[in-house]
């Protein structure tokens, strides 16, 4: 069979290639290990995995971000060095990053020529710009606002501006990488019409992303990638999404969590009508009211940026919104400050552990003890006694089986996955009432995804309320004792029958396409 | 084990301090007709009798009190440089204090330093509040108001302290009752000294084994985490630099009581500046303090002996000190060698 | 009582204004230079060094030289040369740039009397120095108007180049391709780099730019009026430069008024000393003046960003 796969990329003409490519960062993390990668001319080929699989690394090293340790580059069957992305765009290759590469305080006109100005040196060629915007934009049917500033723009917009400007320099082969994430499902339905017909016109795509539905509904080929390998290139008819499923993982996936029937206790922790528009006039949170019980575990899924962020930083105290109520054990936490939450009984794995959860520059011992640092559990004679701190932290990382060589070494030493075990550790070991848990398994390896996930189904078992927020689904139906699905910061769905709930059916409500009754939804809300 | 970034750093001061030497004495052989006198002067000068030794700790003390402030500024991740205004103006408090007033001895400077202690405070809290309620730099603020506080005090003496017969910028002697004894007769260390590593020990188990310290450190790493820790980073941001204030303030009176009978700072000397160097070379730790303070007091002594004996001036020790701020805060000086030394320990972790 | 007076006296005369003009040379000179590197996104510290130091290699080379032309462009160079040490240490070794801001301008302070004392056997100031001055240029027609004569004309050369180089930094941020990546680097390095612009060379130039211009404001110190350099003659201009920089965010307009209002406050300064008012509030005036209106201006944009999120909250 490859073989004859392989003879058929011979006729259709390879546009694009990676022989044997591997990348090792300083430090000796190996992120890629000879992947190879075929992408035929005016296809769109999906590049799916896991994270931490190593997609990212991979396309950094096509578009000349970075510089491969070993292997080689093809473009239209010639061998290419690229030292800096400009080699790359002059080679017709154009990337649309995951985080917009674009200059909030300039218009789009401008963000369109930067860097491959119209006009003369000392004179920039506005008009040219507004006109050359506006003749791109209705050729590829991307409409944008030639002279409104990019930070006044939407997020699809800009997404559209960055597609132009890969277009504008020549493009022919373009590199998506999770272009979704921050998109509704409209805007995505009309994305996929947009790269459609980029396909048309003879362009290349390259499409990551690791929703399989996507790529199953828009894709050609895929190439799957795992733990920095290739696992191989497949028609995207060729496999079931659980095929595709168990090559990205390495086994079946539904990591299989044994927990037993759900017995809530009292209700321990309320929101009542969550309100907040940020300082860009965006709503949100919208009405968001729920209640967890002891013993359960509460999900919230949900596309990133459609108010988990918000949600979870109005309960910890760093959000103020401006309308609602937060309370617990019947207490009123709304003004009250991030501290007293704590000390309410509040824990909180954030979702961005270097930024928000740890200092990476400072010891094992001063992350660890952040939350009890006052406290006379380390003091001897009113001072915090080093002793103390150092057994403390031990126990924890010992408990939490994080590899460390010594607790004076900085966090920013350790893997994602150690630093998150650490995290877990810490807000566990607070024995909370309520533990939320903010993407608690994102970018880690599976070990420790098992191992934070097993730990989630033990603090359940402690009668103790769980709010969980995840991007991903498997996860979210595999843990939960109920879920809410939010869209746009209102909550649409809730779910009480998770067993008979598949990823399809939360996607219809992430999605904005299904929506439960009002009713219904304010269920979720006890007194 | 220290871990390959600990070692980095060390070796990486060392070699800054290296150049730093190195590009003192290519300096003095170009300029001086009498290099060698210039060189044993200044790196072994002090070392010629007990006075020139003491000097050294004598000199120091004002180093220490602006490399805590400073330091401790830093710290909590600001960069604030209003120690120099403090440190000042404690300075014309004591002149203040020690011409006006009429106390027992013992009781005298006691009051003086509380006094120079809280004007420094409050002073040092001007840059963090403005920061904190107006989201103005506290560099730049400080930076100004270094010059307003500065003309204050000049005002303060002119007009209510000024010696009219002494024909200089100078105020009426202080009270024999306000001045900090010798320690050791025949030198100029002073109890001030005593006092500097006192403040020392103090600050250090302030920055590590209270409450208040590890929110400091916490906040000047990572605000972010500080906030969602629970930590009032306003609070912080505003203590941080009352106390690093007073710290500055109570270096004014005890340089004033321990080396001066008369006030007469005609310009406000750079002792906050030197501080920047001295948080530098501490690493921000006030248990490093007094030796980095020693070390550059050290090289501060060797120069003024250089100037007075030989050809070479002792403006040398700032070229000294620039070189060395640069080198020392350059993160990705020698960074081949530390990513060498990764390297190595990682190849070795596996085999 | 009659402090008041004096003050409408002051503000009367054409003088006046023209001291005004004068007096915000070198900051206006330095607010442009540090414009461009803020803009590009280091916050140059070392101004006031860099000044110093220019002021410096100005009044030598023109003393060795005998000539004035050739002095100024040594106290350009060495802006130049400045500079380029300090994107040295930021760019390439990753220093803090605050820091090591501080450490060229203790190098400037005590660097500058080191090599004077060389020089001249002195530390105070170059007064043996046979050092030359740039002259100063009366434009035709406007001299001859009477107090707008009095005030525009007659100026030296370098503050009719500060003039000038306001309106060349604001075309420069508006409509030349080097401003643009200078505005783009400084504010999301990584999309510059994403279109192919060589952040650190852009980086580089900017800082480069700051160095000329702030080596400008030196020469205007030391072969301006006075004609001599004295040991830290620029007396925390480069800090005020800092302030007017900020109040001006990015708009060089906006930093000309900025550096005015020192002119007016330093001017005024100048001609009050002679008043019963304390010589040392005179002399602290320009300062205060300064953190006073940086704060306000800082007051006044927090105020407006809350304003604004308030107004959308309610709006919902």
């Amino acid at each position: 069979m490859y073989l004859g796969e392989r003879q058929k990329v011979m006729e259709q003409g390879i546009i694009l290639e990676a022989r044997n490519i591997t990348k090792v960062y300083p430090g000796g993390v190996v992120a890629n290990h000879n992947v190879n990668l075929e992408i035929q001319k005016g296809e769109i080929h999906a590049l799916v995995g896991e994270n931490g699989a190593g997609k990212s690394t991979l396309m950094k090293m096509l578009f000349g971000m970075l510089k491969p340790t070993e292997g080689q580059i093809f473009v239209d069957g010639k061998e290419v060095h690229f030292t800096s992305s400009s080699d790359a765009i002059a080679a017709g290759l154009g990337m649309v990053h995951q985080h917009f590469m674009q200059v909030p305080s300039m218009t789009v006109a401008d963000n369109l020529i930067l860097g491959a100005e119209t006009g003369a040196f000392f004179k920039v060629d506005r008009k040219k710009a507004v006109q050359i915007t506006k003749e791109l934009s209705e050729k590829y049917n991307l409409k944008v606002d030639a002279q409104k500033k990019v930070e006044d723009i939407s997020l699809a917009m800009r997404q559209k501006l960055e597609i132009l400007k890969a277009l504008y320099r020549g493009a022919n082969i373009l590199i998506l990488d999770e272009p979704t994430a921050v998109l509704t499902p409209q805007e995505t339905e009309e994305l996929f019409e947009q790269l459609k017909l980029l396909r048309e016109n003879g362009h290349t795509i390259i499409f990551i992303s690791h929703k399989l539905n996507e790529v199953k509904a828009l894709c050609n080929r895929m190439t799957i990638l795992r733990d920095g390998k290739t696992m191989g290139t497949y028609d995207v008819s060729e496999l079931s999404e659980q095929e595709i499923s168990r090559l990205m993982v390495g086994r079946d996936v539904s990591l299989d969590i044994e927990k037993d029937d759900a017995a809530f206790g009292k209700t321990v922790f309320s929101v009542k009508d969550l309100n907040y528009v940020d300082h860009f006039g965006k709503t949100r949170l919208d009405h968001v009211s729920f209640s967890i019980k002891q013993g359960q575990i509460l999900g919230i899924a949900g596309i990133d940026g459609n108010g988990q962020s918000e949600l979870v930083e109005a309960i910890v105290g760093t959000l103020k919104p401006q309308g609602g109520k937060v309370t617990m054990n019947g207490k009123d936490l709304t003004n009250l400050s991030v501290l007293k939450r704590q000390e309410a009984g509040i824990s909180h794995v954030s979702e961005d552990r270097l930024k928000y959860g740890t200092a990476p520059k400072l010891s094992l011992e001063d992350n660890m003890i952040s939350k009890v640092y006052y406290t006379k559990r380390l003091k001897t004679g009113g001072l915090i006694d080093s002793k103390k701190v150092t057994a403390f932290t031990k126990g924890i990382l010992d408990e939490f089986l994080v590899k460390y060589d010594n607790t004076k070494q900085s966090v920013s030493e350790l893997s994602g996955g150690n630093v998150q075990k650490l995290v877990v550790g810490r807000e566990y070991d607070y024995d909370p009432e309520l533990l939320i848990m903010n993407q608690p398994t994102r970018g880690i390896d599976v070990g420790a995804i098992e191992f934070i996930r097993k730990r989630i189904v033990e603090m359940r078992q402690k009668q103790k309320a769980i709010l969980l927020v995840s991007a991903d689904l498997s996860e979210v139906l595999s843990l939960s004792d109920t879920i809410l699905v939010m869209h746009e910061g209102r909550i649409v769905g809730y779910i009480e029958d998770v067993k008979n709930t598949s990823e399809n059916e939360l996607g219809l409500y992430m999605l904005g396409v299904k929506e439960d009754a009002r009713e219904r939804i304010e269920g979720a809300y006890c007194e | 084990m220290p871990t390959v970034n600990k070692k980095f750093t060390v070796v990486r001061m060392a070699c800054a301090i290296a150049i730093a030497i190195a590009l003192s004495v290519v300096i003095i052989f170009a300029v001086s007709e009498e290099p060698l006198t210039a060189i044993y002067n200044l790196f072994l000068g002090p070392l010629q009798s007990k006075r020139h030794f003491f000097d050294v700790f004598a000199g120091s003390v004002p180093l220490i009190f602006t490399g805590l402030a400073l330091g401790m500024v830093f710290k909590s991740g600001n960069f604030s440089m209003i120690a120099d205004a403090c440190l000042y103006t404690g300075g014309v408090v004591t002149a203040a204090m020690a011409v006006q007033l009429a106390l027992p001895g013992g009781v005298h400077p006691v009051v003086i330093m509380v006094v120079a202690a809280l004007v420094g405070g409050i002073i040092g809290s001007i840059p963090a509040l403005l920061k904190v309620y107006f989201h103005a730099n506290e560099l730049v603020t400080s930076l100004m108001l270094n010059y307003v506080f500065f003309y204050l005090g000049i005002y303060t003496v002119t007009k209510y302290l000024a010696d009219r017969e002494a024909g200089t910028f100078a105020s009426l002697k202080y009270a024999t009752t306000a001045s900090l004894p010798v320690l050791i007769s025949g030198t100029n260390f002073h109890v001030g000294y005593l006092i500097a590593i006192a403040v020392t020990v103090l600050l250090y188990l302030l920055m590590f084994k209270t409450k208040f310290g590890y929110e400091v450190r916490i906040s000047g790493s990572n605000p972010e985490f500080a906030k969602y820790s629970g930590i009032n980073t306003a609070k912080v941001i505003i203590l941080t630099q009352v106390i690093a204030g007073a710290v500055a303030g109570l270096g004014g009176a005890v340089e004033q009581m321990g080396m001066y009978q008369r006030f007469n700072w005609q310009d406000s000397p750079s002792y906050a500046w030197d501080g920047v160097i001295i948080a530098i070379l501490s690493g921000n730790n006030p248990k490093l303090v007094p030796f980095a303070a020693f070390f550059l007091a050290y090289i501060r002594v060797g120069a003024d002996l250089m100037s007075r004996r030989s050809d070479v001036q002792n403006e040398l020790v700032s070229i000294i000190q620039a070189v060395l701020i640069l080198f020392i805060t350059a993160e990705r000086f020698m960074a081949g060698w530390k990513q060498h030394q990764e390297a190595k320990k990682a190849l070795g972790g596996k085999a | 009582m009659n402090v008041f007076q004096e003050i409408i006296n002051t503000l009367s005369l054409p003088e006046f204004y023209f001291a005004m003009f004068r007096s915000a040379t070198p900051v206006l000179l330095t607010t442009l230079g540090a414009m461009i590197s803020s803009r590009s996104g280091t916050s140059n510290i070392a101004l006031e060094g860099t000044m110093l130091i220019s002021a410096f290699v100005g009044v030598v080379v023109s003393a060795f030289s005998q000539s004035a032309w050739l002095g100024f462009l040594a106290a350009v160079f060495a802006g130049f040369v400045i500079s380029n040490i300090l994107a040295y240490f930021v760019l390439k070794l990753h220093s803090n740039a605050i820091i090591s801001g501080i450490a060229l301008n203790t190098f400037a302070s005590g660097g500058t009397i080191f090599v004077l004392y060389l020089i001249t056997g002195e530390k105070g100031a170059s007064t043996s120095l046979p050092s030359l001055k740039l002259p100063s240029v009366n434009i035709p027609i406007i001299q001859d108007i009477p107090v707008i004569g009095a005030v525009l004309s007659g100026h030296h050369i370098l503050t009719y180049a500060a003039l000038i180089l306001v309106v060349v930094v604001w075309y420069m941020f508006k409509y030349t391709r080097l401003g643009m990546h200078i505005r783009a680097v400084g504010e999301s390095p990584d999309a510059a780099e994403s279109v192919g612009i060589h952040v650190q060379r852009v980086k580089y130039i900017a800082l480069s730019l700051s160095g000329i211009l702030t080596g400008m404001a030196g020469a205007f110190l030391s072969m301006g009026y006075v004609g001599l350099f004295s040991s830290g003659m620029t007396a925390g201009r480069g800090y005020i430069a800092l302030a007017t920089q900020a109040i001006a965010a990015g708009n060089a307009v906006v930093g000309m008024l900025a550096s005015l209002l020192f002119g007016f406050c330093q001017s005024l300064a100048n001609y009050l000393q002679s008043s019963n008012i304390p010589l040392q509030f005179i002399q602290l005036m320009p300062y205060l003046i300064i953190v006073v209106a940086y704060t306000a201006y800082c007051a006044l944009v927090e105020h407006n960003k809350k304003k604004k999120q308030m107004k959308a909250a309610a709006h919902k």
